[in-house]
């Protein structure tokens, strides 16, 4: 047909004002009150000491949930984050031999390589991005285990050592990579042409094909993107934990990292992404975490109460997206 | 409600009479004065439609007709504002398609709706299959779907997965199906459209026969020798309006036309009717695209068009008869069968960034689906297709960005609170500049304009077109597709004429006028070599798609 209305019903405005607020803010809001109510609870909480203890558990998500942000902006998502973790943290006792950061590089190349299929699944063969990533989650992970042997290796290297477990001017390494990460991804995101062209293709991927936007080629990079920040939280969980064990790390952070973007205010249909919201809501949800485990609530309350938020994160998202 | 037999304009005869007879029977399916509105776009006004038992009925109109908005309310996806629809005399409020289905009335859409992966048998009895013992009886349901196949003239092994089959034979189970679930009307909406002239004859000889058989068919497409050639009775719609029924003998092709697009042959339109000065360009010089021998299947068919500098080719043609398609294809969007695109002289790689490179620009058809990034601002998506020319090494040229922008809002006059604002908060008008300004930008040598001017206000496509005719003037190619007959006419210098993807015809100078293109799109094209084939017995319908037996 025609023109439709194109601005939402006046009656309509200050409800959807609301929840757009809440939907932009409110995961700052309850990240105070949280740190408030636990501090008050337990004056210890606010102290130096647990906020390295919290943030060596939040990067990994963080990092994580940063390239799935990209991903879910193009309208995809990649199940296979977490496999991708178990991969590099496989690779990296076979290479130690050759030094640690060679290690490293070639954890993080394994990453890439993995988000290079996954991307080129998706983007040439036209592949749902949840089937080929899934495929990815199951078949990687398998490969990792194989790579490394069913059992846990352990890795006493300083230099990866100190990547999970030291600090620098009081604050952990992973924190400065971390904050190097997130202010890379924001300026890709506002002031590249790369990341103009990610929101276009994921709002509308006709329209951006059709301006000749090399749709294909995003694609691809932001899943080759998501496999190495997930390389690069692998390494993190080695250096923190002192041993490589691909059956069991990386376990859920597909689903963690997912849930920390949509808190964050990203929505889950793409065209738009919150850098800093989606940092907040890995935040947030480690918080909430820490919370009920600090007040000896059973994690499996713990699972329900989460279930809840990220339910109430995604009502509100689509109230936004209703606009 | 009573049953609404008195109100009747005619006389009603008990079943199914001979199709074109004297006395009209009863119709099976009737729908009097059906209002229907969307928030304040009023799709159809004070409808009066019948079809009767046995006739083959065609319902055609152009882009925006309410011919689908119809089909909708009969078929119980919409309900309508006001009047009502009868089956067989009885009013009836459908509370769903499935509904309607139930009632008696299928409806085969364009694109196949059965279940691919599901075998032809179970999609031909999906629902009613026949059981023993509670369980599905498969063999009998193979041989049941084998014979009632054969005699829609399709041979195949009815365990395949409906998608191994060509979409004609796809099309052939649907209708059987349709008349499987004992149908009294069957609304068939472009059959046509992706068959080969084979299947089509086919499809013609199980029409005849629903049709012997007293079914209804009411038959949607924009072909207009099929209409001729299988319908009896005809109803035109324009602007959500009826505008005739009658005979199909009755109407001849200029009057079906001229019906359609809503003008009289001789129906002289003062000019400046739009916005273009109605200035003649100089076309000079080697053409900037030359687009020769265009082939896509069912869309495009040996298409070739030619863009001097300095000059609007329109392109005309009914709906269907592959305008945006030519215009994809030479943007390079549109993968092809055959054919080449000559930009300046030289061939490009067929990619849209290829072209826009030569030197390409497209204006898409439809403005919300391929044209706006609706959560983008006004600025982001003028410099959308720009981005390569303002960026350097990966980061974009704020400087360049805002001065690009600030240009073409002002010259085209773009309003908007400020250059942040989304553009889905805009008019559509102003959406449509937006994106005018994206094409511009890209300082481009050949515009594409394809329905520049659709769904915006009188304006806006004042100003839209005065900017066309200026680009023109400047020496810019276009090639401009309307549906609106003024804009095409008085827009362009030369307008190419389409008709079912080929070329027939094509106007120049004085010939740029309204008759010509009515008389040109009306006239009976040579007959497409049939290859001969028998109506009844074509077998095999599925040999024609490239898919081979396993």
């Amino acid at each position: 047909m025609t023109d439709v209305a194109v601005r939402p019903a006046p009656a309509a405005l200050d409800r959807t004002r609301v929840v757009g607020w809440l939907q932009d803010y409110g995961v700052y809001v309850a990240i105070v009150v949280l740190i408030v109510i636990n501090t008050a609870i337990k004056p210890s909480f606010f102290s130096l000491d647990n906020f390295r203890v919290q943030a060596f558990q939040v990067v990994p998500v963080l990092i994580v949930a940063l390239g799935m942000a990209l991903v879910i902006t193009t309208e995809g998502i990649d199940l296979s984050v977490g496999a991708v973790i178990a991969l590099s943290s496989a690779v990296i006792p076979l290479y130690l031999g050759y030094g640690a950061w060679l290690s490293i590089v070639v954890a993080l190349v394994a990453g890439c390589v993995s988000g290079l299929l996954a991307g080129l699944m998706v983007a040439v063969a036209n592949v749902q991005p949840i089937i080929a990533t899934l495929a990815l989650m199951i078949g990687v992970r398998g490969f990792a285990v194989i790579v490394n042997g069913a059992s846990a290796k352990s890795v006493t290297d300083e230099t990866i050592g100190a990547l999970g477990l030291d600090s620098w001017l009081g604050v952990p390494q992973e924190v400065w990579v971390a904050v190097v990460i997130v202010l890379i991804v924001g300026f890709v995101v506002r002031r590249t042409a790369f990341g103009r062209r990610l929101t276009a293709i994921g709002d509308n991927r006709a329209a951006s094909a059709l301006a000749g936007l090399p749709v294909k080629r995003v694609l691809v990079t932001v899943y080759v993107i998501s496999g190495l920040f997930a390389a690069v939280a692998g390494v993190f969980l080695v250096g923190h934990g002192g041993y490589a064990d691909p059956s069991n790390y990386g376990l859920n952070y597909e689903l963690s990292a997912i849930t920390a973007v949509v808190v964050g205010g990203t929505p889950l249909t793409g065209g738009r992404i919150k850098v800093l919201g989606t940092v907040a809501g890995a935040v947030f949800m480690q918080l909430v975490a820490a919370t009920l485990i600090q007040n000896n609530v059973k994690n499996s309350y713990s699972q329900m109460v989460e279930a809840v938020i990220i339910i109430a994160a995604v009502y509100a998202a689509r109230g936004r997206s209703g606009r | 409600m009573v049953q609404g037999q008195g109100a009747q304009p005619v006389a009603a005869e008990p079943t199914a009479a001979p199709p074109g007879g004297p006395a009209a029977p009863t119709p099976v399916l009737e729908v009097t004065g059906v209002h229907k509105s969307f928030t304040g776009v009023h799709a159809l006004r004070d409808i009066d439609f019948a079809v009767r038992p046995g006739e083959v009925h065609a319902l055609i109109g152009e882009n925006g007709a309410g011919k689908s908005t119809l089909i909708k309310v009969m078929t119980g996806v919409y309900e309508p504002d006001e009047g009502e629809v009868r089956l067989r005399g009885e009013p009836v409020a459908f509370a769903s398609p499935l509904a309607a289905q139930e009632a008696g009335i299928s409806t085969i859409y364009q694109e196949v709706n059965l279940v691919p992966m599901m075998s032809v048998a179970r999609n031909l009895f999906l629902g009613r299959e026949p059981r023993r013992y509670g369980l599905i009886d498969s063999t009998r349901m193979k041989r049941e779907a084998r014979e009632i196949l054969r005699d829609y003239g399709v041979d195949v092994n009815p365990s395949r997965p409906l998608r191994s089959l060509g979409l004609g034979a796809q099309q052939m189970v649907a209708i059987a199906r349709a008349v499987q679930i004992e149908a009294r009307v069957v609304i068939m909406d472009e059959p046509t459209s992706s068959l080969e002239a084979r299947e089509v004859e086919t499809l013609f000889g199980v029409i005849r026969r629903l049709r012997d058989q007293g079914i209804a068919i009411v038959y949607v497409s924009h072909r207009l020798d099929e209409l001729y050639e299988i319908c009896d009775r005809v109803t035109v719609m324009r602007d959500g309006a009826v505008v005739r029924v009658d005979d199909m003998s009755a109407v001849d092709r200029i009057t079906l036309v001229s019906l359609m697009l809503g003008r009289e042959i001789g129906d002289v339109r003062k000019h400046g009717a739009t916005g273009f000065a109605d200035a003649a360009h100089r076309a000079e010089g080697a053409p900037v695209v030359a687009a020769r021998d265009l082939r896509r299947r069912h869309q495009l068919d040996g298409v070739s068009v030619e863009i001097r500098p300095g000059e609007v080719v329109g392109l005309g043609g009914l709906l269907g008869s592959g305008r945006s398609e030519t215009a994809k294809a030479i943007m390079g969007a549109l993968p092809l069968d055959g054919g080449t695109v000559e930009v300046g002289g030289s061939s490009t790689r067929r990619t849209v960034a290829a072209s826009i490179r030569a030197g390409v620009v497209m204006l898409p058809e439809d403005r919300k689906l391929e044209g706006i990034v609706p959560s983008l601002s006004v600025r982001e998506n003028i410099v959308l297709a720009a981005l390569p020319r303002i960026t350097r090494g990966g980061l974009v040229d704020r400087a360049k960005q805002d001065e690009i922008v600030d240009y073409f809002m002002k010259r085209l006059r773009i309003k908007a609170s400020s250059p942040d604002q989304r553009v889905s908060e805009l008019s559509g008008g102003n959406q449509q500049k937006v994106l005018l300004a994206r094409c511009l930008c890209l300082d481009p040598k050949a515009l594409l304009l394809d329905e520049p001017t659709r769904g915006i206000d009188v304006g806006a496509k004042a100003e839209v077109q005065g900017v066309i005719n200026e680009l023109a003037a400047q020496g810019l190619g276009v090639l401009l597709i309307s549906s609106e007959l003024d804009e095409l006419i008085e827009g362009s210098d030369r307008v190419v004429v389409l008709k079912d993807g080929r070329v027939v015809g094509e106007l120049t100078g004085a010939d740029v006028t309204q008759d010509t293109l009515m008389t040109t799109l009306a006239e009976a094209p040579p007959e497409p070599d049939l290859a001969g084939a028998p109506v009844d017995a074509v077998p095999d319908l599925d040999r024609t798609e490239e898919e081979t037996h396993d």
